[in-house]
């Protein structure tokens, strides 16, 4: 068989994801699977989310009070480079890395299932866009979704950044407190918004397209999977870099 | 009706069908029969639409099916029903979400008039008191009989079974077998059905077809199978021992 190339796999994308947005069936059938998928992809990420938050936000109080034990610094700086670091990139795209890994090697398997044990077959016998059906729904929750996840992420980040901040005694309440509070620019919690739902669109169609395209039995949705997780985590990457130049030039 | 004029198919260069023409009658169960690997399973994704063929026509009550548009196909398909070999029932759903499914997805019908129908088709398949259960705590010959349920909500003109007794003991195939022969005499419906299963062939045969290697070989009722003088038939159809002492009393009697 020939291998497939990069300039394929961006084609069928591209096809795929015009089945996709075609008009749904059923708008109260639509409106049930976007619920249902919130559920699924979105509510089930809030634990994990939290964890990593909090263990986040404590590690880069700690390591930028290790790195700025100078006299001449105030201790306040602390706050506002743990708050500049989580608001811009750490609760976007830590937390948009992490859940390619979570999100998106669920939603490549669910669907490689379905299209090994033909379920995907019958839809499309039955008449239904399979396409749009399966995965616009899981678009539409994870980019309803995800952005509130970041704003969970980066609330819960600065208190796990304050908690341990003053548990290690490297800064006390009310210096963390004015660190935050100092020159908060809030147009970097919309710049963190944006990113999280051009990243929930590339996490839930990269991951969709792998597992919608599986060929072959259980070995391979496992494989789809994996492609799934890999191709989601550097197509975010390189659209980190893009959106970054773009909205913060 | 069903009719196939000339049906070319390949993969990668390999010829899987090869000038298939096939005309499937209305009422009747038309069985497919052929060994592992012949094309039957192609022939029918070819048929539904599943694969494009490289060509020849379908016919579906004579319409062209195969230059159709996405459109008209889900017209057409939406008069199609088909069991598959695994059943394809969708996991997540209870048995009755996955009998509701077109009723949801295709009418405008109201829950009380949706719960009707769908315990109608339950009842229709003698499927009882399974309503909530997941299709993993049925059994295989319960999920074919809620695959069939399925495929018969929305009254389809036509219906399509790949490998039905796939995976079934003989008794509960039996069963499969006279219910889809009930289903398509009592609808009036073209069955088309998959199969290298002798007993079905013997039981509900109407019209058989006989593929090897991606041709059309023989057709005929299941009656003519015992005189049949085609050996790659005969090859198929009594490989074993058992039924080619068979065919030689049905011969001599």
């Amino acid at each position: 068989m020939v291998p497939k190339g990069l300039f394929y796999h961006i084609g069928e994308y591209f096809i795929l994801m015009s089945k996709v947005f075609a008009k749904p069936e059923k708008y109260s059938i639509l409106y049930r699977q976007v619920i249902k998928e919130i559920g699924n992809l979105g509510l089930s990420s809030l634990g994990i989310v939290a964890i990593i938050s909090t263990f986040m936000g404590a590690v880069i109080t700690i390591q930028t009070a290790y790195n700025t034990q100078n006299p001449l610094l105030p201790v306040y700086l602390i706050g506002v480079a743990a708050r500049d670091s989580i608001l811009l990139e750490f609760s976007s795209t830590m937390v948009a890395l992490i859940l390619a890994g979570k999100v998106g090697s669920s939603i490549a398997s669910e669907l490689g299932t379905m299209r090994v044990s033909e379920q995907i077959d019958a839809l499309d016998i039955m008449g239904v866009n399979s396409a749009g059906f399966l995965i616009l729904p899981k678009i539409i929750a994870t980019m309803i979704f995800n952005p509130f996840l970041t704003l969970v992420s980066m609330m819960v980040g600065i208190f796990g950044g304050w908690l341990v901040g003053t548990w290690a005694g490297v800064i006390t309440t009310e210096e963390y407190i004015l660190g935050i509070r100092y020159g908060l620019n809030l147009y970097y919690i919309t710049y963190g918004v944006i990113k999280t739902v051009v990243f929930a669109f590339i996490i839930s169609s990269v991951s969709s397209y792998y597992g919608y395209n599986v060929e072959g039995g259980s070995l391979e949705v496992g494989r789809s999977s994996t492609k799934a997780v890999v191709y989601s985590c550097v197509v975010l990457l390189m659209f980190n870099l893009i959106l970054t130049k773009l909205l913060l030039s | 009706m069903i009719e196939l004029k000339h049906i070319k198919k390949s993969f990668n260069e390999r010829v899987i069908l090869d000038d298939v023409s096939i005309v499937f009658d209305q009422g009747k169960t038309n069985l497919i029969i052929g060994q592992s690997g012949s094309g039957k399973t192609v022939l029918l994704k070819c048929i539904v639409g599943l694969l494009d063929v490289d060509e020849g026509e379908i016919l579906y009550s004579k319409q062209e099916f195969t230059s159709m548009d996405f459109k008209m196909k889900k017209q057409i398909r939406k008069e199609i029903g088909m069991l598959f070999q695994g059943s394809a029932l969708f996991d997540s759903n209870t048995v009755e979400e996955n009998v509701r499914f077109p009723l949801d997805m295709f009418t405008d019908m109201t829950i009380a008039e949706k719960r009707e129908r769908v315990n109608f088709c339950l009842q229709r398949v003698r499927l009882l008191n399974v309503n909530n259960l997941f299709p993993s705590e049925i059994s295989g010959g319960m999920k074919k009989r809620v695959a069939i349920a399925r495929a018969i909500a929305l009254n389809p003109k036509y219906l399509f079974c790949d490998e039905p007794n796939s995976g079934l003991d003989p008794q509960t195939s039996l069963v499969i077998d006279s219910l889809i022969k009930e289903i398509t005499e009592e609808y009036n419906i073209t069955t088309i059905i998959n199969t290298h299963d002798m007993n079905s062939v013997m039981e509900i045969g109407d019209k058989v077809i006989f593929i090897y290697q991606g041709k059309m070989m023989w057709e005929g009722t299941k009656d003519d199978i015992f005189y049949a003088d085609n050996h790659y038939l005969n090859d198929f159809v009594f490989a074993s021992p058992l039924s080619k002492r068979i065919r030689t009393l049905a011969k001599q009697s």
